[in-house]
């Protein structure tokens, strides 16, 4: 017989138990949906998390001070020395921009508005280390380092909460634990959420923070530095390099750093990983009532096949060889999962993009991605579980003995 | 003589029913020749449908060889089987046994479907032989829109329409009434004179049996009494 033939009359056969049939697909149609949209909200914060690590910099070393894996006796704090030592560019060429930063939570208010919010102090140089743009007035420049001056940048949402809008707030007066400081810039919207957001800020000039707000036993220190390296292929280079320069100013013993860095690739490789675990976690899950789906299938087809004793009895009779009888059956049980499998995807389309919706709603945006192998991996894979469940009905109808067959009540 | 279509040497049926054996067939022989017209008669039980199916190689018989149209099939596999069955072979059942969704010309294209013919072939035959049968202006219609007289006409139609060798009716007339059964009969007998098919039916009606030309009684699995 011709495949076209076998599935229209497949077809057909489905066609005549509309009802079961559909019953049978939306097994189906719910395995795959939810296995699709599990990937692709697992792809959305992949990408979503990534895009907020790549948001923070590029190229980017964070340099801390001790050392998480052994002990060290007396370790040094990072100071402003420390920073000033990493930005020669004779002593560390890979190395294009240090940014050495201090920061707390502090008590910021404005009129009757007040609330907890992270103050960093930081260099000029911060605003290019860690991709911090001005929306509004500028950043903190060099004579306000040098002077110390209580001037403060603030995030969008910083200006939205203290003073309800986030335009025209250059020259207005914050205070921060008391103090009086200018806002002299507004930084532009980063978006993105997770590690605390990075538009709920307030930068002010480090040799500031250091004097009058954030007072540490050794002077000058500061509680961490981002380097910036000069290109990717620098930073291992540029790695090597803060070490050997730490390692020399600290009077370190031998294998044994007081400091410890962490580079934005390794984050970023930490992420990734999580979230792809997450994602085949979530797909499995998924992938699970895709199975329940398959059994549904195998189910209908063994009553289909007790149901059909009779017809498969004629059919034999007639001529039909066992090869005939199972391609019929699995046929039939391959439609239904493809069918199913066709509709979950589209199934999958509404549900990502409404999670997503709602994701967004609520603040945490998660762009679901639906990508072309994952389609076709459901395609495929539903049509496996047709194949796999069918197997064992149609090979049962194909193994029925003519006579037998035909007398079945 | 004419040409042998069933050649049946000793051949017997036995069932295991667990402990017990049952005899259906306890050795049958027959010689059938081409376009001969037979009638299978018997108290019931005495093993007329095991007959039958093995006549018509639905089945296999326990022991004994069986010649149909020159092939030996008692050790052939289920598929062989089929494809004797497809080409040599045409079912009339007391129960039409018709495709219940399919219409009438579906039903008599299902035997050309598996011997591989291709479609519009399929169904000039499949006409060919629904006209035959005096259904030509109902080949659209399905089994539930026909009565039993024409249904068992579709079934006729698609017994013929491979050419078999051997036309096997098992009580082809059990489920109808006598006027619409001496018609099928008429049928059945009509295209064994145009066509020149073997025929061989199973009947309790001794007035049916006397419209042939050869009657076999079997009892208790055995044959009493061949009418040659
Ligand atoms: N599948 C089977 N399993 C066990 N015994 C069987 C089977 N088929 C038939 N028999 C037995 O074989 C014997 C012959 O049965 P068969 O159906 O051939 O009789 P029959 O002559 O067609 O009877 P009837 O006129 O009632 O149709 C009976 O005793 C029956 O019980
Ligand atoms: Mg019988």
């Amino acid at each position: 017989m011709k495949i076209f033939q076998i599935i229209l009359e497949a077809l057909d056969s489905l066609i005549a138990n509309k009802m079961r049939s559909g019953l049978t697909m939306l097994g189906i149609v719910i395995g795959v949906a939810a296995v699709i949209a599990m990937m692709a909200i697992g792809a959305g914060v992949q990408n979503s998390i990534t895009g907020q690590i790549e948001g923070i910099g590029t190229n980017l070393i964070f340099v801390s001070s001790g050392n998480q894996q052994q002990d060290v006796r007396n370790p040094k704090p990072l100071t402003l020395a420390d920073a000033d030592a990493l930005a020669d560019p004779l002593a560390a060429p890979s190395i294009l921009a240090v940014a050495p930063s201090v920061g707390t939570n502090q008590e910021v208010s404005a009129g009757r508005e007040s609330s907890r919010i992270s103050v960093t102090g930081v260099t000029p140089a911060y605003a290019n280390v860690a991709n911090e743009t001005i929306a509004e007035g500028e950043f903190i420049s060099q004579e306000w380092l040098q002077g110390r001056s209580a001037v403060a940048v603030i995030g969008p949402d910083t200006a939205e909460r203290l003073f309800g809008y986030s335009v025209g707030t250059i020259g207005e007066t914050i205070r921060i634990a008391g103090t009086p400081y200018r806002v002299v810039g507004v930084l532009e919207a980063k978006g993105g959420s997770g590690f605390g957001s990075q538009d709920d800020r307030v930068l002010i000039p480090l040799t500031t923070a250091q004097s009058r707000l954030i007072q540490r036993n050794v002077r000058d220190s500061v509680d961490s530095i981002q380097v910036q390296a000069v290109n990717s292929e620098s930073v291992a280079a540029a790695t090597e390099e803060i070490s050997q320069i730490l390692r020399t100013r600290h009077h370190t013993e031998v294998g044994i750093d007081d400091f410890t860095l962490f580079s934005q690739d390794s984050i970023l490789n930490i992420a990734q990983s999580i979230t792809g675990i997450l994602t085949v976690f979530l797909g499995g899950i998924a992938g699970i009532s895709l199975l329940v789906g398959g059994i549904g299938i195998m189910n209908i087809m063994l009553v289909s096949v007790t149901e059909r004793t009779r017809e498969i009895g004629l059919r034999k009779a007639v001529g039909a060889r066992k090869r005939d009888i199972l391609v019929q059956f699995l046929t039939e049980s391959m439609l239904l999962s493809l069918l199913g499998g066709l509709v979950g995807i589209l199934l999958a389309v509404a549900l990502a993009y409404g999670i997503g919706a709602i994701a967004a709603a609520s603040g945490t945006p998660i762009d679901p991605s639906i990508t072309l192998s994952a389609v076709l991996l459901a395609t495929l894979f539903s049509m496996s579980v047709g194949l796999l469940f069918g197997i064992y009905p149609a090979n049962r109808a194909a193994n029925l003995q003519p006579v037998e067959a035909l007398r079945y009540e | 003589m004419s040409e042998i279509v069933v050649n049946a040497r000793d051949v017997t049926k036995v069932y295991k029913m667990g402990e017990f054996d049952v005899h259906a067939l306890r050795g049958v022989s027959l010689d059938i020749a081409r376009s001969e017209v037979v009638s299978i008669m018997g108290p019931s039980g005495s093993g007329k449908s095991t007959l039958m199916n093995v006549l018509g190689c639905l089945d296999r018989p326990t022991d004994g060889e069986y010649l149909l149209d020159g092939e030996k099939v008692e050790n052939l596999s289920d598929d062989q089987l089929s494809s004797i069955r497809n080409r040599k072979v045409g079912f009339v059942f007391q129960s039409f046994n018709l495709l219940p969704r399919q219409t009438a010309l579906t039903n008599v294209v299902l035997p050309l479907r598996y011997a591989g013919v291709n479609n519009q072939e399929a169904h000039e035959r499949a006409m060919a032989a629904l006209e035959k049968v005096g259904l030509g202006d109902r080949i659209k219609h399905r089994p539930n829109e026909l009565s039993g007289g024409q249904q068992q006409r579709v079934a006729i139609a698609r017994s013929l329409v491979n050419d078999p060798a051997v036309i096997l009716a098992d009580e082809p007339t059990g489920a109808l009434d006598s006027k619409s059964g001496q018609e099928i009969m008429e049928l059945l007998l009509k295209m064994n004179e145009e066509q020149g098919t073997t025929l061989i039916f199973v009947t309790h009606d001794p007035r049916i049996a006397a419209m042939t030309q050869r009657t076999i009684h079997l009892k208790d699995g055995l044959v009493e009494e061949d009418g040659l």
